[in-house]
């Protein structure tokens, strides 16, 4: 990576704010990282220092009960997982793994990282993303200075929404020292319908029908069939998967329902118990482009945008598939096209009714060439720059990372 | 009427009133100005009665493109301007200032768009929240927040203020539930974020504006998500001898799994009241009413309420009775919903309050409301959304006898002071306004707040919309930016300095 200086690990909010309060007297920017499994993720940052968050770890605060979990941010995702899980919860968001598809390891990630990139998985479109469940932060602002927004409580509505704010701008406004979340019971009952072999127009068409009827979908993905297939779904058709979560009645009550308003396409295959929790990890990780370095592509256009999006990237896209309803398309690209695809991808949403693209993974020339977030229109842009300097005015948190922090 | 510092109104601009006023005409046209003392009158304050201000202007704009020149002109003139939606707020946030233009939103009341199979609709900020609902219901869709002022307050005021109602606890508040904006920065550029698609690219300045209570930018366009009606919804009236055994049962309900579409909880004085106003057949011998209601899928829903009612009856429920028809859901509700009125008819005045507590903490905050209510001899009738632990204490005055709303109004911060205490915060969904502006500090450092403001700044350097709201003392830009380095004092002396 860029950065060749030390690497400082503080494992204390005042330890952070020692750290980042010196590099702003002395301009000197820092890299900050949890475990580093989203580092392929936007440009690669120009720091002289690390400043990596693993030793400020550990759960707060945990009450079942009140549905409210707090950890320091280097906290390990798996930690946090496996403590909810002896109750009986989970983070409702589904945060994906990142590791696979950057050629890492699985299962590591901090619960820093995961608001940092308001990473969610398949059940946002049911549930919300990492930033609806953010309740509060502690952080770090490129000042130097420790601040503290929103709180412990689901109904806050105190000052600016800070804490949700914080979501999404990967390490470069403030270093998020302690985070709280809202958690919520793991469902007791999974069910999942495939129906094979639809083509992406009608498939998504259905996801969209399914998600308008009342049976509280929480997982609406297509996968064509070669990543059908890498997903573990065999026999080489596309599939098309609806996935319904909760007490065991009402998930058999509406898996008939759901069902029978899809029974003009063709009988489809129930899923339960390990295998359909497997496919949904799959579909989480966007296990069909692990082991490979090839770009890597993540739109958010309108669900129904979808198939459009990839129709108009003929030619460009080696394979794909969606989640969130047609909404979220994974793309990845030949690796021989020089921009990674950015040009087409760009072009492609701009053409199908807006939305964004970013590159998840993609060669460190591809990154340093392009510009690897969604470009924005010149008044937002310069909006984005004006937050920026307002929480890090000597520009020393991940330099270059994201657009505003160029 | 309390007093209460407003920033020190402009003399300049109040001298040139007519001038202002005339800019305004050329821009929106000339029926659509409002300077005349009587038309000014209705504007004077929101729903935080007790605070009035007659402002310098009004001006009613149709479209994007009169908000963009007159947020130019304002900006350019160094004229301050208040947005304001329907006039709801119950925290002040749209009361007026001497020196400002108000900016009613109300002639924005156009559906521009309903797209069923993406589930968005987008609107203009004026059409009233249960307006976008009747818009799709009749495919079965709806908008889930529903603030009990629904059929009155807007989208955009709802945006400013992220509102919630009683299906937030399943569903969300407001923020959860909006996909894009359109809105205009105080120097005039529009600026759109989101869309039909799912979360934002770069920073997410839909979560900044949601709750930003009219200080960042006037709202031109909202698109929000709609989902599909529940098949159906039954409630549970579970009644206790104690609020420690409600508080025991909402917490069980919970922990069991269960998120009901609504969980709301009435005291003994509001118990009688809403009884005494609507005869909702509410029993009168207990100290806690929970009002459970499951929606979902019919197969769900009869489980459910089976599994709720046994919990409520292992934590002593005295009280149990399941609706078995549509009519007996809504007159559940209807005591509920008329629960402010009802108080009303019992005390001259009362005034709402609004904070939110962790759920375990409810026995012990009614316990000191209770000694606080004696304290300064002023009744409190109690009813909160339970499930999220936000609380509505209706405290008992009559503006008439001297001294007693000043006494409500400690008797309020003192309530929200003890939320913050037992880890709660000051405002669950009513907002901060100039009603809680002073305690801020109650719950916020004065870094935190500092940095909320440079927040502010980035949107409105100069401070033009809506001062005076949100944060108790007004620093400028130009301070804020300010960085107290410390060289020198290097933490890390082994380190290589550049
Ligand atoms: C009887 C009653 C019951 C209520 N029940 C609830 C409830 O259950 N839940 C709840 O959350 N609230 C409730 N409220 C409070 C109130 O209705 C909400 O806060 C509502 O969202 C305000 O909407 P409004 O259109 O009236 O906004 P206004 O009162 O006009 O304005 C509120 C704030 O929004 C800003 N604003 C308005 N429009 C715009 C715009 N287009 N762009 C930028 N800023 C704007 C204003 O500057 C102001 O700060 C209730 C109020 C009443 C009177």
């Amino acid at each position: 990576m860029a950065n060749q200086g030390a690497t400082f690990r503080p494992d204390t909010t005042e330890g952070v704010r020692e750290l980042v309060a010196w590099a702003a007297a002395e301009a000197t920017p820092l890299e900050i990282l949890g475990h580093g499994t989203k580092r392929s993720v936007g440009r690669a940052v120009q720091a002289a220092y690390t400043l990596d968050l693993a030793a400020l770890s550990g759960i707060t605060l945990y009450e079942p009960e009140e549905l409210v979990l707090s950890a320091k941010a280097g906290t390990p995702v798996a930690e946090i997982e496996a403590l909810l899980s002896e109750h009986g919860q989970e983070l409702p968001f589904e945060p994906m793994d990142h590791g696979p598809i950057g050629g890492g390891a699985a299962g590591r990630g901090t619960i820093g990282g995961i608001v940092a990139g308001n990473v969610s998985g398949p059940r946002r479109i049911k549930a919300g993303a990492a930033r609806d469940h953010v309740l509060g932060v502690t952080a770090v602002s490129g000042r130097g200075e420790v601040f503290k927004a929103g709180g412990r409580v689901v109904k806050n509505v105190t000052g600016y929404d800070l804490a949700r704010g914080l979501a999404g701008s990967w390490g470069t406004l403030a270093v998020m020292t302690e985070i709280t979340v809202k958690v919520l019971p793991r469902p007791e009952a999974t069910a999942t319908l495939v129906i094979r072999g639809l083509a992406d127009g009608e498939a998504v068409r259905t996801l969209c029908a399914a998600m308008g009827s009342p049976y509280e979908v929480s997982g609406a993905a297509h996968l064509p069939s070669a990543a059908a297939e890498a997903a573990g779904l065999p026999g080489r058709r596309a599939a098309t998967c609806l996935r319904l979560e909760g007490f065991a009645p009402s998930v058999a009550y509406r898996l008939e329902r759901l069902a029978a308003l899809l029974s003009g396409l063709g009988g489809a295959e129930r899923l339960e118990g390990a295998p359909s929790a497997a496919l949904w990890r799959a579909i989480r990780d966007a296990a069909p482009f692990a082991g490979s370095d090839a770009p890597l592509w993540r739109a958010s256009v309108a669900p129904m945008a979808g198939p459009a999006l990839v129709s108009a990237l003929e030619g460009h896209a080696l394979s794909h598939f969606y989640d969130w309803s047609g909404g979220l398309v994974w793309i990845e690209a030949g690796s021989g096209i020089g921009d990674g695809g950015a040009a087409p991808v760009r072009a492609a949403v701009a053409a199908t009714g807006g939305g964004h693209a970013t590159l998840v993974r993609g060669d460190a020339a591809v990154r340093a060439a392009i510009e690897p977030f969604q470009t924005q229109p010149a008044a937002l842009a310069a909006l984005s720059r004006r937050l920026k300097a307002q929480f890090d005015p000597a520009g020393i948190l991940n330099p270059g990372r994201m657009p505003a922090a160029n | 009427m309390t007093r209460l510092a407003m920033p020190k109104a402009d003399e300049g601009v109040l001298a040139r009133r007519g001038e202002i006023a005339e800019a305004l005409r050329a821009i929106v046209g000339t029926e659509w100005v409002v300077d005349h003392p009587d038309g000014l009158r209705p504007f004077e304050s929101d729903g935080l009665t007790a605070y009035r201000q007659t402002p310098l202007v009004v001006a009613l704009p149709e479209n994007t493109a009169e908000v963009q020149a007159i947020l130019r002109y304002c900006s350019g003139s160094g004229i301050r301007v208040v947005p304001r939606g329907s006039g709801t707020s119950l925290s002040g946030g749209s009361l007026p200032l001497a020196d400002a233009v108000l900016l009613v939103m109300s002639r924005f009341n156009r559906i521009l768009e309903i797209d069923f199979e993406n589930r968005a609709v987008t609107v203009q900020p004026g059409v009233t929240n249960l307006n976008i609902t009747n818009a799709v219901a009749d495919r079965g869709f709806y908008y889930a927040p529903d603030p009990s002022s629904q059929i009155a307050c807007s989208i955009g005021g709802n945006v400013a203020e992220n509102s919630g109602g009683v299906h937030c606890l399943k569903y969300g508040i407001t923020t959860n539930n909006i996909l894009g904006l359109e809105m205009v920065l105080v120097d005039g550029e529009v600026i759109r974020l989101g869309g039909k698609h799912l979360d934002a690219e770069g920073y997410d300045l839909l979560a900044l504006m949601t709750g930003s209570e009219g200080l960042l930018g006037v709202v031109t366009e909202v698109t929000v998500r709609i989902l599909q009606a529940p098949e159906t919804a039954r409630a549970v009236l579970l009644g206790f001898p104690s609020s420690e055994d409600g508080g025991q049962c909402v917490a069980e309900i919970i922990a069991a799994g269960i998120i009901p579409g609504g969980m709301e909880m009435m005291d003994r004085p509001a118990i009688h009241a809403a009884e005494d106003y609507v005869r909702a057949g509410y029993p009168r011998d207990v100290e806690a009413l929970l009002i459970v209601e499951l929606d979902g899928p019919k197969g769900e829903v009869d489980f459910l309420l089976d599994r709720v009612e046994q919990i409520g009856r292992a934590n002593r429920a005295s009280y149990v009775r399941v609706s078995q028809s549509e009519t007996e859901r809504q007159l559940f509700w209807a005591g509920r919903k008329a629960a402010f009125p009802a108080v009303g008819r019992i005390s001259p005045d009362y005034y709402c309050m609004d904070g939110t507590i962790p759920r375990k903490a409810l026995p012990a905050v009614l316990h000191r409301m209770r000694e606080l209510s004696g304290q300064y001899g002023l009744l409190v009738a109690n009813v909160f959304h339970a499930g999220d632990g936000n609380l509505h204490p209706l405290i008992c005055y009559d503006a008439n006898k001297p001294g007693e709303l000043e006494a409500a109004e400690a008797f309020g911060a003192d309530i929200l002071r003890l939320c913050v205490e037992v880890g709660g915060v000051l405002t669950g969904e009513h907002g901060v306004g100039v009603e809680k502006r002073d305690l801020m500090p109650a719950m916020f450092s004065e870094t935190d707040l500092m940095q909320q403001q440079r927040v502010k700044c980035a949107f409105d350097p100069d401070q033009l919309l809506n001062p005076g709201k949100v944060f108790p003392v007004l620093h400028r830009c130009a301070e804020l930016g300010r960085m107290h380095v410390h060289r020198g004092q290097m933490p890390f002396p082994d380190l290589p300095r550049f």
